[in-house]
């Protein structure tokens, strides 16, 4: 009865989005992208619908677990490797510009 | 000498973990660069600790291996090193940084076969890889058409933190985000892994803000489905 309810007046909001269209905008929603009008709809249909708030909840979970991946790992041969090319490069550097050449 | 005058609030500092000092030093990052012009081994070593995991994880959407990746995160360092000194902050150094990388990633991926640029057919330069991913989430005929085929559950509040926990999952993740369209798996990772914003990303990898949003719904789209089976069930 209560979900009846929901929907009936879900339908009475014209351009309202639905459901699907929840889904497809999420990003753009999320991105800050909406125009007022829009946000103003896609709020409407969050406070009426489970459904789409929980799929709402789920995409910024998304984002924040993506936010905490743990880095790559660089092997340490890599950075040594890095370092000698980092000392080379430096004398080379020194040799083309003496210190005593400051502009 | 202008590097005084770069518009850089003061209070934006980097801080850097110097593993063999058991300290940090805190640089803004004019000082930072000026510290790289200057060759200062101690800076560049802690620079280099603080990016490189992030130019590999960047890298490896680019070219075919680990191993061409990690030659391309070298590079990307050298370049820095031969740029620096033209360095004028328009951009932040981080940005600087995934660009200079995307650059020369790119020129390694086209000689191993592997990238294709953006805007070639064929190339899912629009993103475009097939229908939109939401058919398969909601019901497409009948009388509830239009519905959520298995109405979104409630994750676990502690979702973040929890989905890394199980390595099945990080790995299921790691997994999702790998097997992408390249361009996509860039997107996703600047703007989500590393956090560049939306604009900073347009400029890197050049392309437009509607393509850069297509790609990154597309890739979060994907990575929710794999995330969602290890969460499931916050709602009781
Ligand atoms: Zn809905």
């Amino acid at each position: 009865m209560e979900k009846n309810f929901k929907q009936q007046l879900m339908g009475y909001m014209a351009g309202n989005f639905t459901c699907k269209e929840v889904a497809q905008l999420i990003t753009e929603y999320l991105e800050g992208s909406f125009s007022l009008s829009q946000r103003v709809r896609f709020q409407m249909h969050m406070g009426l619908c489970l459904a789409c708030r929980n799929y709402l909840r789920q995409m910024k979970y998304t984002v924040a677990t993506l936010g905490q991946l743990p880095t790559e790992p660089v092997p340490p041969e890599v950075k040594e490797a890095l370092m000698n090319r980092f000392r080379t490069w430096k004398k080379e550097q020194s040799s083309e510009n003496p210190p005593s050449d400051s502009h | 000498m202008s590097l005084f005058l770069w518009p850089w609030p003061s209070s934006l500092f980097v801080a850097l973990g110097v593993p063999t000092l058991h300290d940090t030093i805190q640089l803004d990052e004019a000082g930072l660069v000026q510290a790289l012009q200057r060759g200062d081994e101690t800076v560049f070593s802690a620079v280099m600790e603080e990016y490189s995991g992030s130019l590999l994880r960047l890298a490896m959407s680019f070219v075919p291996s680990r191993a061409v990746a990690e030659e391309v995160v070298q590079e990307t360092w050298m370049g820095v090193l031969e740029g620096v000194g033209r360095f004028e902050g328009r951009s932040s150094f981080k940005t600087w940084l995934f660009r200079i990388l995307t650059n020369r990633a790119k020129t390694r991926g086209t000689r191993e076969k592997r990238y294709v640029p953006f805007g070639l057919p064929g190339s899912d330069s629009d993103g475009d890889d097939g229908p939109s991913l939401e058919d398969s989430l909601f019901v497409t005929e009948g009388s509830g058409e239009g519905h959520w085929a298995d109405p979104p559950q409630g994750w676990e509040a502690d979702t973040p933190e929890r989905a890394l926990l199980s390595k099945e999952c990080r790995l299921a993740i790691e997994e999702a985000i790998s097997g992408l369209p390249d361009n996509q798996r860039q997107v996703i990772t600047l703007r989500d892994v590393e956090g560049v914003s939306a604009e900073e990303i347009c400029n890197i990898l050049s392309i437009s803000e509607t393509n850069q949003r297509v790609l990154l719904h597309r890739a979060r789209t994907k990575v929710r489905r794999v995330l969602d089976p290890y969460v499931r069930g916050g709602n009781k």
